[in-house]
């Protein structure tokens, strides 16, 4: 018994965090957002939902058999993937380019590069960008499906960012969701319910969010709007949900505080700029894609100074 | 006080566990024997000068000082040397080992009388001639600290009793049971060494301890208590003089490079003993606890008892023993014997069970960068371990891991329970080679 005593470096002791608890408490975050998108697009809306979730896993667990790698059971990441896809995408889209959408994101972005931990980019935001280039038509058919059971059906075709760039709109649909847009952006404040939870939790510092959103609210500001308007610009559009759960994704974010810093304001530079000076009304998602690039390079830029590092010997 | 645009440093939460706060420490009696190893502090080993079959006593020197960065070693028993031989020590490698068994007599040797002093190269020498070495964890020799080049650059002594690590309450109990030789330590260092300010750090979870020591401060107002918040690793030299004075510790140097010096609670309430006993460094006190020991305590231990049998006197493991420990489960040294003998640095023994001491298994990295905010040092754990795994040696002195002191920060929070700290261990060493080349 002497003999088989445990040895091992130190420390001899983990906290309680892990992996697959990240993920859930993420997927949990979105709830929300996933309930506020089935009563505003109807049933429609969590089929599409389950679509991605299973092509997401699905394509994972066939990519790790196929390639003979440990298959990454039950760590939630693949499904975290499927969800944020999916609440990319508007109700009405063809279950088949969800497919698609999984593929990119799980395969080329995912997994191709080494998976969890070494994707270059949020594959969600890949996804989406993939099926926003591809089939253009059906990715911006932002309407309610017919039946829609909620009977809402104001402000039916398009994201209010289109719709009424100047036009007032009451705030309260705004923040309740009975706007037209892709599933998980409407309803702003089931994303920033799910926000508050993941910061509670631990699981997401506020800094990248506070930063894109104010950064975006004052260049809008400076840029003539009112501030009304320029609230607009955040509660509406894919602002609020890539700012809470895809610009704070792990891998393609910086570490420091300095580093998130820099990171939110470039995010709410590039979607500035892309709405007012572009043709495009949303920037979200190619803001979120060029920083990700970025952020190896942020890192380098804003390493922390080490105790006592500051004089050189 | 802290700038977040510099570092975040935030620590770990590391759980407390210290069950054996108020339980008053009790003697051991005499052990079969002992085993002084020759390596019991930083630097080089001590040389024995005795041989098998010599009589020894209380007090008697085993092994001289083998170098300047080194103590001499005495024994704690009277008795016979019944072996001198080569053993394994817990990090592997090999070290002379002076075996006594006691004769049950205690007879003090004649040598031993308190040392006279009457300057400050007294004042070293004796500390020297001690054995003292830091009793915080580290081992490093407390004569070597205590030299100073220069009076004038040094105004500060800190007296370290953060005990930041879980389990561990020897010093919270040197605190409350022995504040006389602590403050009589206290105005020696400081006397002798021209030290114009004492600061003595409490984490603010043994309120007992802090308000010993404020009654007994009341009375000088350059010796002061400061209640520090209890957090991972408070207790580091470096986050210690950071936290009590806002001064950095520049890279490479000692504390006196930011005119501190930094002294474990123990250890300066040894000095205080030792100046009225001459009794030198013989025996400490161990908190002995983990999930497998029934009788948690606090135990005043002859350096060098086989660890196996602090254990029995303790009530022994109630279980299948899964991992000892000498010292904290942050920093402490996992033995591969509990037959070898305690040394002088160690300030606990835990006996864990197979379910505590199973670690989870490592997951890839997700990169959250919680190490990197962890890190109270305010490396960059992350971005240090890949530089190592691409054996980037520049990167890794730009990244400075030569700073990294092993707290285990990085690793205790990572979600993907990942090896960081160990792999930052092969990075350092990786840096150290590279930079010999």
């Amino acid at each position: 018994m002497e003999n088989k005593i445990m040895v091992s470096s130190a420390p001899h002791v983990r906290d309680t965090s892990s992996t697959q608890q990240i993920m859930r408490d993420v997927v949990i975050a979105l709830v929300p957002a996933m309930l506020a998108s089935a009563i505003i697009f109807g049933v429609r809306a969590l089929i599409l939902i389950a679509v991605t979730v299973v092509a997401c896993v699905a394509f994972e667990y066939l990519y790790c058999k196929i390639l003979k790698k440990p298959v990454p059971v039950g760590d939630f990441s693949a499904v975290v993937t499927g969800v944020l896809l999916a609440l990319n995408l508007p109700s009405t889209l063809p279950f088949w380019m969800a497919v698609v959408g999984a593929f990119v994101s799980i395969v080329i972005v995912k997994q191709l590069f080494g998976g969890l931990g070494h994707n270059f980019a949020n594959p969600a935001i890949v996804g989406r960008i993939v099926l926003g280039l591809s089939f253009t038509a059906q990715m911006t058919s932002y309407g309610f499906p017919a039946g829609n059971p909620s009977g809402v059906d104001a402000l039916a075709s398009a994201t209010p960012l289109v719709a009424t760039r100047s036009a007032d709109l009451p705030l309260l649909p705004l923040l309740l969701g009975q706007h037209g847009g892709v599933l998980g952006e409407t309803c702003a404040l089931a994303l920033i319910l799910g926000g508050l939870y993941l910061v509670f939790r631990k699981v997401i510092s506020p800094t990248i969010p506070c930063m894109y959103l104010g950064t975006l609210f004052v260049l809008s500001m400076l840029g003539g709007l009112t501030a009304y308007d320029a609230l607009v610009q955040l509660l509406s559009g894919g602002a609020l949900l890539g700012a809470i759960f895809m610009a704070t994704d792990y891998v393609t974010s910086p570490y420091t505080f300095t580093g998130k810093l820099v990171f939110g304001f470039g995010l709410g530079l590039i979607t500035w700029a892309i709405r007012f000076l572009g043709t495009a009304a949303e920037g979200v998602s190619y803001a979120i894609l060029l920083m990700n690039i970025l952020t190896p390079y942020i890192n380098d830029w804003t390493l922390q100074k080490p105790l006592g590092g500051a004089k050189k010997k | 006080m802290k700038n977040i645009f510099k570092r975040a440093a935030k620590g770990a939460h590391v759980p407390h566990l210290k069950n054996t706060s108020n339980t008053a420490t009790v003697d051991m009696p005499l052990p079969s024997k002992i085993i002084l190893s020759m390596s019991q502090h930083i630097g080089a080993p001590a040389v024995p000068v005795v041989k098998k079959g010599d009589e020894v006593c209380v007090g008697t020197l085993v092994g001289k000082e083998g170098g300047f960065v080194s103590a001499p070693i005495y024994s704690g028993v009277s008795g016979t040397v019944t072996d001198v031989r080569e053993m394994l020590n817990t990090m592997g490698g090999k070290v002379t080992c002076v075996e006594i068994t006691p004769d049950g007599k205690q007879t003090v040797d004649p040598e031993v009388k308190p040392p006279v002093i009457e300057s400050y190269e007294d004042f070293t020498a004796a500390i020297r001639k001690s054995g003292l070495v830091g009793l915080g964890g580290a081992g490093f020799p407390t004569s070597v600290k205590l030299t100073l080049k220069d009076f004038d650059t040094v105004d500060t002594l800190l007296i370290n009793g953060a005990e930041c690590e879980p389990y561990i309450t020897a010093d919270n109990r040197e605190f409350i049971e022995n504040p006389g030789y602590i403050m009589a330590g206290i105005q020696a260092v400081k006397k002798w060494c021209q030290i114009k300010n004492v600061i003595i750090g409490i984490e603010n979870n043994k309120p007992e301890a802090i308000s010993v020591m404020t009654k007994a401060c009341a009375e000088f107002s350059d010796i002061n208590v400061k209640a520090l918040p209890a957090n991972y690793p408070q207790g580091a030299e470096k986050v210690l003089v950071e936290n009590c004075t806002g001064r950095e510790v520049p890279r490479g140097g000692l504390p006196s490079a930011a005119g501190c010096i930094v002294m474990n609670v123990s250890s300066v309430a040894f000095v205080g003993k030792y100046l009225e006993t001459g009794m030198p460094l013989v025996a400490r006190r161990l908190t002995v606890d983990g999930d497998l020991i029934a009788d948690k305590k606090n135990v005043n231990v002859i350096i060098g008892t086989p660890i196996q049998e602090i254990i029995d006197f303790c009530g022994g493991p109630t279980g299948e023993v899964g991992e000892v420990l000498m010292g904290g489960l942050m920093m402490g040294t996992a033995v591969a014997d509990p037959s070898v003998g305690t040394l002088k640095q160690n300030n606990a023994i835990l006996v864990r069970s197979k379910k505590d001491a199973t670690l989870p298994e490592a997951s890839p990295c997700i990169h959250c960068g919680r190490c990197v905010a962890a890190c109270p040092m305010g490396l960059s754990p992350v971005i240090a371990c890949k530089a190592y795994s691409l054996g980037k040696v520049e990167e890794l002195d730009k990244l400075m891991v030569d700073l990294c002191m092993d707290c285990g920060c990085c690793t205790f929070v990572c979600p993907a329970k990942r090896p960081v700290s160990q792999t930052m261990k092969l990075a350092k060493a990786m840096q150290k080679k590279g930079a010999k080349k």
